[in-house]
């Protein structure tokens, strides 16, 4: 529960003091931190060490706090490991099924046009069990914001081959790496809701440095200002680590996020205020 | 055109779309499918006057998606097809079930062969939703602002199982709001999303596992447990029905929907030739009323099973009677060269003869009645 936080100590929101480490303490420490994100209900989850969705998660948390969204924002959540991360977030949700959050997101924005929606959706939530849901939803140009969670496999089941899964990548079904005589094609989906006129704001963010996590909260901002203005539908995809899903040392998840899946689905924005981003 | 309380001649398609916005139905979607199509071509033209909205989705998926989103609001929503189109939907209707989401769904049925689908949860896991089925355009006024007070009374999904005549056909009704609720106080909506509790530590989450914000994991025993035990509740509470000239019946006809009207007037005509035969008529088709149907049968030679289909609520018929009186099927597969549910034995007299047979103790015909 969330009912410590800030009670002592150090808030989040308090700037961070450099503590010398190069000799003893001069005493026993006498304040605890607190460095609870943003509304959220535990400092603490159940997701593999080194998985990018908590990063990611932090930003869209912090990022509804900061637009002072708290009380109006609703969540439409998928099916993925992030589904885990549910039961902390402190706000409004709707868990959908597998693909077909962008569809719920829809019904209840037209129900409580007041509320900021969103959907929290993986690659094989969105790209592959429910294209046609967010293709549609944007092409109406739906007044929500799809949040995409891409890293290539579906983390959940212990790695397995996506439709955003990079040529060359292994999976669990793809162990040689993705064939495109096989397996086919990875599909950007950023591009091709870039694409479509009912869409405001499209943007790719990555979590694989600190960098990438201050570009991901701008984007996701600029996201959900999008939703606030009435522009339509505004979509970030945020590609995220699964080293466990990719079968690589931890500490190799950003590296290889960056260099193989950064390579294809490229980092930036590719839609502003309904006009496409010469690239 | 707005709603009216004054009698007209209005086709069922309307008449029910009518009703559902007499009982605060705001939101709406579907796909279009014959004989589902009309209802959704009347809530797209009246939702938006009243301040609604109506989707046309891009599939049934979405539609059923989309009320979900809406009804988790708190608004009263619906949605609905043909049984083809509600197969595209079960998945979606398992986890609103077990989300404990209020929505009404319409099954403008093909005929009654999606009896099954309908009674039997129709989707993945261990469920029921409550199934009514009007047998007229102006009975189906009434059941579908029931409908919508039922799933707001329980939390659970409403279906209403209509067909091609009850989408179709013109009848004299008037669209009346009825008032369920003083009688029966709703439980307030507080489960529902609306964006205020955020970051109060009491936030929501509409879910269909069990989940509890602030809490790791699940406990699906305890959470399947409780599901059943609503689904007990209302079974006891919700049996619909109608009994008629059960009281001497040698023969009773147990019918649904509107075949049973055709009976209705098959068992005029056998009375006049003073053959004891009687109609029960479920109008719940889940919770099934098995008790009322063991008390319309005592005294009966034979129940005869009236149903288009090759034989699905038999099952029910006889769990009910559990072989205290025979049970004989008297209906059969019997529709039209489109497929959409017209067949011949939509007939009063065709009815009156098998009766007349079963009556006797004859065999009556097996197969495609055509």
């Amino acid at each position: 529960m969330s009912g410590d936080r800030d009670a002592e100590g150090v808030g989040a929101g308090d700037p961070l003091r450099v503590v010398p480490t190069d000799a003893p303490p001069s005493g026993a420490c006498r304040r605890k931190g607190s460095f609870t994100p943003s509304l959220t209900l535990m400092g603490e989850h159940d997701l593999c060490p080194g998985c990018g969705e908590p990063l990611a998660l932090r930003q869209i948390l912090d990022s509804i706090e900061a637009l002072g969204q708290a009380q109006r924002a609703i969540g439409v959540v998928g099916i993925g490991c992030y589904t885990a991360l549910t039961s902390l977030m402190d706000v409004d949700l709707i868990q959908a099924l597998h693909g077909r959050a962008p569809s719920v997101a829809t019904g209840a924005k037209r129900m409580r046009p007041e509320c900021l929606l969103f959907t929290l959706q993986g690659d094989g939530d969105m790209v592959n069990e429910g294209l046609q849901e967010v293709i549609h939803t944007a092409a109406r140009g739906e007044n929500v914001t799809c949040i995409l969670l891409n890293n290539g496999v579906f983390g959940e089941t212990g790695g397995h081959m996506t439709a955003t899964t990079v040529l060359g990548q292994r999976t669990k079904n793809s162990i040689e790496g993705r064939d495109a005589r096989l397996h086919g094609h990875p599909i950007l989906i950023g591009d091709l809701l870039a694409r479509l006129d009912g869409t405001a704001y499209v943007a790719r963010a990555s979590v694989h440095d600190a960098a990438g996590v201050a570009r991901t909260r701008r984007f996701l901002d600029r996201a959900f200002t999008s939703q606030l203005k009435g522009q339509g539908f505004s979509f970030v995809e945020i590609l995220t680590m699964c080293p466990t899903g990719w079968f690589i040392p931890t500490a190799e998840g950003p590296g290889y996020l960056d260099r193989e899946l950064g390579a294809v689905h490229e980092v930036g924005e590719l839609k502003k205020d309904g006009v496409l981003v010469e690239r | 055109m707005t709603a009216s309380t004054e009698r007209r001649l209005m086709e069922g398609s309307e008449a029910i779309a009518e009703a559902a916005i007499a009982a605060g139905c705001r939101f709406f979607s579907g796909y279009p499918m014959t004989p589902f199509t009309e209802l959704l071509e009347h809530f797209a033209r009246r939702l938006p006057e009243e301040g609604g909205a109506c989707i046309n989705a891009e599939s049934e998926l979405e539609a059923i998606g989309q009320a979900w989103g809406a009804a988790a609001t708190g608004a009263r929503a619906a949605t609905g097809s043909t049984g083809q189109g509600l197969s595209l939907m079960q998945e979606s209707m398992s986890e609103i079930t077990r989300a404990e989401i209020p929505i009404v769904v319409f099954n403008m049925a093909r005929g009654q062969g999606d009896y099954y689908q309908a009674t039997r949860g129709g989707g993945h896991g261990d469920y029921r939703h409550i199934v009514l089925a009007p047998e007229s355009v102006g009975e189906a006024v009434r059941i579908t602002q029931e409908a919508f007070h039922l799933a707001d009374r329980w939390r659970h999904p409403v279906l209403i199982y209509g067909d091609y005549l009850i989408a179709h056909t013109a009848e004299a009704v008037s669209i009346e709001p009825i008032d369920f609720a003083t009688k029966d106080p709703l439980p307030p909506k507080d489960w529902a999303v609306d964006g205020r509790l955020g970051g109060t530590g009491r936030s929501r989450n509409v879910n269909p596992i069990g989940m509890e914000k602030g809490s790791k994991g699940i406990d699906p025993n305890r959470f399947w447990q409780a599901l059943s035990d609503k689904e007990d509740r209302i079974a006891a509470a919700e049996q619909r029905w109608e009994a008629i000239g059960t009281e001497d019946a040698e023969l009773l006809i147990v019918a649904f929907g509107t075949l049973a009207r055709f009976a209705r007037a098959a068992i005029r005509d056998l009375r006049a030739e003073g053959l004891r035969v009687g109609l029960f008529r479920p109008i719940s088709l889940w919770p099934f009323p098995s008790e009322a149907l063991v008390r319309a049968a005592a005294g009966c030679r034979r129940v005869a099973c009236l149903e288009q289909n090759a034989g699905q609520m038999i099952d029910d018929v006889r769990l009910a009677l559990l072989g205290s009186v025979p049970v004989v099927p008297i209906g059969g597969i019997s529709t039209d060269p489109a497929g959409f549910g017209i067949g011949a034995l939509l007939d009063a007299e065709r009815i009156a003869g098998r009766a007349r047979d079963a009556y006797h103790g004859r065999e009556v015909p097996r197969g495609v009645v055509a």
